[in-house]
């Protein structure tokens, strides 16, 4: 990982952040398989230089980013929160610019109404795309509508910790989007494509039941297999006291981003 | 002829307690792990999985034991009592780590996700299912209860199925590893009803095999 030049955004949290060897060894990257240590000890084959990102659809001006142009962005480290559907949690230091920044760039057209996102496919690097027993149908695809994504707290990150992204947390450039479950913060993004429909996302078109479009964090609305009331801080407490913390609406972030969502059924759109 | 005057030591009882010994094996190590802070992540959750996962794998073993013998000829009868009891002592330490490490026994939390949470439901029926065979596995039970142990150990088989059944649900997404845990209890269990059949047909072809050879 090469070091990056940040400067201070906005958001952070006074919490402790989570530790670096926690965050690039449990991740859920299931191009890599389905364990939680996969994506760091299966991803040696990856290749995430050169890259190019393209951004296109109802736009004035389709565009192609390679990593160089991502890290020209101004960027800012941003501390936020994260909660996994899974019921964990962690505080990373990112390292990324305001997506609304590369949107400005490719200026949407005004049928644009949601964005799409597209992770990239390579059998031959990703053992987790390959074989019998594949967990999902490639590519992996997530989506925002317009307005979450231009929200200032949605970024695209390119580094963790001062330094470029590791393989397992989505090099070279993902999306985070702080108040929404994890699985919402796709990684390894080759395609972004502006689109007047909501777009099919992966967890959704897999277990709709289970995953929606829009997966905001919501400790009132439980997955149907657990609680999402609570959450375990990765590498904080013990084996002993796992003090479990309570989730928070919009992960703590209801301030920023409840409005959004004003007259929308949060139970019914999941 | 000499013979030896008695065994000086009898190696089967003491295999018997080797099993149990490497049986704790797993859980005892993860227990040393975690209770150190040498499993990375989230410790309690690999604990409590593996726990399971390994509650399972006894359980499977316990039924292979029959099968092993009737088409193999590998006699592990003997430490199928064992098999049975590790399988339901992992069990009890999979819900025990689950309320207590894992929920803080937070008791209004488990009793919801046992009766609203379908995955949770199967896995603590399969539990309370193994109380009665684990109690009864005793030697004075076996001669006591005669036929009716048979028929109530049976209940392995819905056991079986339900611990495969409880770990398939219980994952994100089916991968191989919850997939071939349900396909061998499946088989398993499937082989208790083919299992006459089998034995006859095996019976027949021994018959006349010995009957071409005489001939």
């Amino acid at each position: 990982a090469a070091p990056l030049t940040t400067t201070p955004g906005p958001y952070a949290t006074d919490e402790a952040h989570t530790s670096f060897q926690d965050i690039t060894s449990y991740n859920n990257f299931y191009e890599f398989g389905t364990g939680k240590g996969d994506p760091a000890s299966r991803s040696g084959d990856f290749q995430p230089e050169p890259w190019t990102l393209e951004v296109g659809g109802l736009v004035g001006k389709p565009k192609t980013f390679d990593v160089d142009a991502l890290r020209a962005f101004p960027l800012e480290d941003r501390i936020y929160r994260m909660r996994c559907v899974e019921a964990w949690s962690m505080v990373i230091p990112w390292v990324g610019f305001p997506l609304a920044a590369l949107l400005d760039q490719v200026e949407p057209l005004g049928s644009a109404k949601y964005v799409a996102f597209e992770t990239v496919v390579r059998p031959e690097e990703m053992p987790g795309q390959r074989g019998l027993f594949q967990p999902m149908e490639w590519p992996y695809v997530e989506g925002l509508r317009l307005d979450e994504a231009r929200h200032p707290l949605t970024i695209l990150s390119v580094g963790l910790y001062g330094a470029t992204l590791p393989k397992q947390n989505g090099a070279p450039v993902r999306l985070v989007v702080p108040w929404k479950y994890g699985f919402k913060g796709i990684k390894s993004i080759v395609r972004i494509t502006l689109v007047e429909d909501e777009p099919v996302t992966s967890w959704s078109r897999m277990q709709p039941s289970e995953y929606g479009f829009y997966a905001n964090v919501n400790p009132e609305v439980d997955h149907p297999r657990w609680s999402q009331a609570s959450e375990t801080r990765i590498g904080e407490g013990g084996f002993f006291n796992s003090a479990r913390r309570p989730t928070l609406p919009f992960n703590g972030y209801a301030e920023e981003v409840a409005s959004l969502y004003d007259g929308l059924d949060l139970r019914a759109n999941y | 002829m000499a013979q030896p005057q008695a065994k000086s030591w009898n190696w089967r009882p003491a295999s018997i307690w080797l099993l149990y010994a490497v049986g704790f094996v797993p859980a005892a190590w993860y227990f040393y792990l975690g209770a150190t802070g040498q499993i990375p992540g989230n410790a309690v959750k690999v604990f409590e999985h593996l726990l399971g996962i390994w509650a399972l794998r006894f359980l499977l073993a316990t039924l292979a034991v029959t099968p092993l013998r009737d088409l193999a000829g590998f006699n592990l009868i003997r430490y199928r009592r064992a098999l049975g009891l590790l399988a339901f002592w992992y069990v009890v330490m999979h819900f025990l780590t689950y309320m207590i490490l894992d929920q803080n026994l937070n008791l209004s939390e488990i009793v919801k996700d046992i009766a609203e949470r379908p995955f949770i439901t199967i896995g603590m029926a399969a539990l309370v299912m193994l109380v009665p065979l684990a109690l009864t596995s005793n030697s004075w039970s076996i001669r006591r209860l005669g036929q009716r142990w048979n028929k109530l150990h049976k209940l392995s088989y819905v056991i079986v199925l339900a611990g495969a059944t409880h770990y398939a649900m219980s994952v994100k997404v089916v991968t191989f590893e919850p997939f071939i845990y349900l396909v061998l209890a499946f088989l398993l269990v499937a082989y208790r009803p083919l299992r006459p059949r089998i034995m006859q047909w095996r019976k027949e072809r021994r018959v006349s095999l010995s009957e071409a050879a005489n001939r």
